[in-house]
C-alpha cells in the first residue's frame, strides 16, 4: 500500500455534532478505476471534498504520491495532479469551448501577468502551444469542431465531456469525476461508461468515480468501496460488493425496493 | 492580432484628436482652435474612460463588486497634487537641466506616484477583502471609499475639507488620451491571454477555477491592484486638470458614477465600458441645458437603456463578428 497513488488513513471529519466520515481507510494505486458508493448521506460528497481540499479533516492523513494535502487549497492539491468535475456542470459560461480548456493551462504557464502584458517571443509561442494543445485534447474527445462555441450551447453529454477535458487539461494523475451520470438516460450512461474507461486508458489515469447510479459503477470500476454513515462497510471487486449483504443491507436492498 | 490592430487604431486615433484639438501648434487646415469649454469635456471625457476602463477589471471582468473606486482615486490625486505642489519647486530645479523636459518629467513623477500609491491601496483593501462575495465584498468597498475620503477630511496637510488648491495645471488632452489609450491596451491584452482568462473564470466560477488550479485569491488581489492604479492615475490627471480638489469630490456617487458606466457599457466588455464613459460625459453636458430635470431625465435613460440592453451599449457585439481562427 506504500505505493499508492492517493491514500487516506483514519479520515475523520466532524461538523459539529455530526460525524460525517469516521475513521476512513481508503486508498487509491496508479492507474486504478475505484468507484465510491453509498446510500444518499452516507458521506461520498464529503470524502470528495475532503480529497479536492474543499473541507479539512478533523483528524487523519491524507496524501497523494507520498506527500500530504490534507488542509491544502483546492488549487494547490490541483497542481499537485489531482482533477476533477462537477456533479452539476460547472463551466466558465461565458467562455468559448477552446477557452474553457486553455483557462486549465493556466497551472502549467511559464509566463504570468507581464508576459501577458509585454507579450514577447516566449508568450506568443507559450500561446500557440497552449491552444494547440487544448485543440488536441477537445479532439481527442470529438469537440474541436465546437471549439469557438460558447459552451453553454453545446447539449448536456457533450458539456460532460468539456468537462472531463478541462479537467484533463491540467494534467492530472488522479481524476475524481463526481456522479457523472447523474441526469443522463441509460444511453447516455452506457456512453458516459464508454467514455471514461477511454480517458482511463488514453491519459494512464487513477479514476475515482463516485456515483449513485449501481449500473454505471458495477459497470467499469475494478474496486469498489462502500460508505454509510460515514463509515466504511465493504470493499473489493464488483462481483464481492454485489454478493456483499450488508452492501445489499444498506444500499441495494433499498434500491430494489424503491424500484418495486 | 485583434487587440494590436485596437491598440493601434485608438493610438492614432489618440494622436489625431489631441493634435487637432489642443490647437497646440494651430495648423491652419484643422477645426479652429477648440474653445476650453470643448477641450475640458474631452479630458473629462478620457479620465472617465480611465476609470471605466480600470473598474471593469473587477466588476466587470473578475466579477468582483467594488464600490470604492473613488477611494483610489483620491489616493492618485492627493498623492500626485502633494508632489507637485510640496515638492515640486525643488524637484523642478533638480531637472532644471533637462530643459522644456523637467515639466513632462515631473508630472509623469507624479502620476507614477498618484498610480503607485492607488495601487498599494488597492492591495491593502484587496487582501481582505477577498474572503468576501458580492454584497459584503460591496460594501467593504464602500467603507473604504469613505474611509479614505474621511481620512483626507481631517489631515490638516492635505488641506482637510478646504482641499488642495493651486495644483499645477499640467494635464493637457495629450496625456489623459495617452493614458486612457494605455489603459484600454493593458487592459485588453492582459484579458486577451491564457493568463487573462483566469480573471473571467473566477468570475464565472469561482469554485471551479479553483479547481482547475486557479489561485483565485491572486487573480482577485491583482485585479484589484491593476484597477486601483488606473484610478489613482485618473485621479492624479483630475487633479492636475482641475487645479483644486476636496474630499468631497471623491465622495460615493463618484463610485456610482463609475460602476454606472461599468453597467450601461457592459461588464467585462472594454469597447462598451469606453463608449459607455464617452456617451454618459457627453449626455451629462447635453443635459446641462434642461436645468433642473436633468437629473431625472438621465436617471430615465439610464432605466430604459438598461430594460431594452441589459447585456450593456455593445456588451455582445464582440461576439457578433465572425471569429478569426488563430487570433490571440
Amino acid at each position: 500500500m506504500s505505493n499508492a497513488l492517493l491514500d487516506l488513513r483514519n479520515v475523520t471529519i466532524r461538523f459539529g455534532g455530526l460525524l460525517a466520515v469516521s475513521d476512513l481507510d481508503f486508498h487509491i494505486q496508479p492507474n486504478e478505476l475505484v468507484g465510491l458508493i453509498g446510500p444518499n448521506g452516507a458521506g461520498k460528497t464529503t470524502v470528495f471534498n475532503l480529497i479536492t481540499g474543499v473541507y479539512t479533516p478533523t483528524s487523519g492523513g491524507i496524501c497523494f504520491d507520498g506527500d500530504s494535502v490534507a488542509g491544502q487549497s483546492a488549487h494547490q492539491i490541483t497542481a499537485k495532479g489531482i482533477a476533477r468535475t462537477f456533479q452539476n456542470i460547472r463551466l466558465f459560461n461565458s467562455l468559448s469551448v477552446l477557452d474553457n480548456v486553455r483557462t486549465a493551462f493556466n497551472l502549467h504557464l511559464e509566463g504570468g501577468f507581464m508576459s501577458a502584458i509585454f507579450r514577447g517571443k516566449r508568450f506568443q509561442n507559450e500561446e500557440a502551444r497552449v491552444r494547440a494543445k487544448a485543440l488536441e485534447l477537445l479532439e481527442i474527445f470529438g469537440l474541436d469542431s465546437v471549439a469557438d462555441l460558447p459552451c453553454r450551447s453545446l447539449s448536456y453529454g457533450d458539456q460532460r465531456r468539456l468537462e472531463i477535458v478541462r479537467a484533463l487539461a491540467t494534467q492530472p494523475r488522479l481524476l475524481l469525476l463526481d456522479e457523472p451520470a447523474a441526469g443522463m438516460n441509460a444511453t447516455e450512461k452506457v456512453e458516459l461508461m464508454k467514455l471514461i474507461r477511454f480517458t482511463q486508458e488514453r491519459f494512464g489515469l487513477a479514476v475515482l468515480l463516485v456515483e449513485h447510479d449501481m449500473k454505471v459503477v458495477m459497470g467499469i470500476c475494478q474496486r469498489i468501496a462502500v460508505i454509510e454513515y460515514g463509515r466504511k462497510i465493504a470493499e473489493g471487486t464488483p462481483d464481492e460488493i454485489r454478493r456483499n449483504p450488508k452492501v445489499i443491507a444498506a444500499y441495494l436492498g433499498e434500491e430494489v425496493s424503491h424500484d418495486a | 492580432m485583434g487587440i494590436r490592430f485596437a491598440f493601434f487604431i485608438s493610438l492614432i486615433a489618440g494622436a489625431v484628436v489631441s493634435y487637432l484639438f489642443t490647437g497646440h501648434p494651430e495648423p491652419s487646415w484643422t477645426v479652429a482652435q477648440l474653445d476650453d469649454y470643448l477641450l475640458n469635456i474631452l479630458i473629462l471625457m478620457g479620465i472617465n474612460v480611465i476609470l471605466a476602463v480600470s473598474l471593469n477589471v473587477v466588476n466587470g471582468h473578475t466579477g468582483q463588486f467594488s464600490l470604492g473606486h473613488a477611494g483610489f482615486m483620491a489616493v492618485g490625486a492627493y498623492a500626485s497634487a502633494t508632489i507637485t505642489l510640496l515638492a515640486g519647486k525643488s524637484l523642478l530645479g533638480l531637472l532644471s537641466p533637462l530643459g522644456l523636459m523637467a515639466q513632462p518629467c515631473l508630472f509623469v513623477t507624479a502620476l507614477l506616484v498618484g498610480g503607485i500609491s492607488a495601487a498599494l491601496a488597492g492591495l491593502l483593501v484587496g487582501i481582505p477583502s477577498l474572503r468576501l462575495r458580492g454584497d459584503y465584498l460591496a460594501i467593504v468597498t464602500l467603507g473604504f471609499g469613505e474611509i479614505i475620503r474621511v481620512v483626507i477630511n481631517n489631515t490638516d496637510t492635505l488641506g482637510g475639507a478646504r482641499g488642495l488648491s493651486g495644483v499645477p495645471p499640467y494635464t493637457t488632452l495629450g496625456w489623459t488620451f495617452g493614458i486612457a489609450v494605455f489603459a484600454i491596451y493593458i487592459v485588453g491584452t492582459l484579458v486577451n491571454s491564457t493568463y487573462g482568462r483566469g480573471f473571467l473564470a473566477v468570475r464565472d466560477d469561482e469554485i471551479a477555477a479553483e479547481a482547475m488550479g486557479i489561485n483565485t485569491t491572486k487573480y482577485k488581489v491583482t485585479a484589484f491592484t491593476v484597477g486601483a492604479f488606473f484610478a489613482g492615475l485618473a485621479g492624479a490627471l483630475y487633479a492636475h486638470f482641475i487645479g483644486y480638489i476636496t474630499p468631497e469630490g471623491f465622495n460615493f456617487l463618484k463610485s456610482v458614477d463609475v460602476v454606472v458606466m461599468v453597467i450601461l457599457g457592459g461588464m467585462g466588455s472594454t469597447a462598451g465600458v469606453t463608449v459607455a464613459a464617452i456617451a454618459l460625459t457627453i449626455l451629462n453636458e447635453l443635459l446641462r441645458q434642461t436645468e433642473q430635470y436633468r437629473m431625472i431625465i438621465f436617471a430615465l435613460i439610464l432605466i430604459v437603456l438598461m430594460i431594452v440592453r441589459p447585456q450593456g451599449l455593445i456588451g455582445d457585439i464582440g461576439k457578433l463578428l465572425p471569429r478569426k481562427k488563430g487570433g490571440a
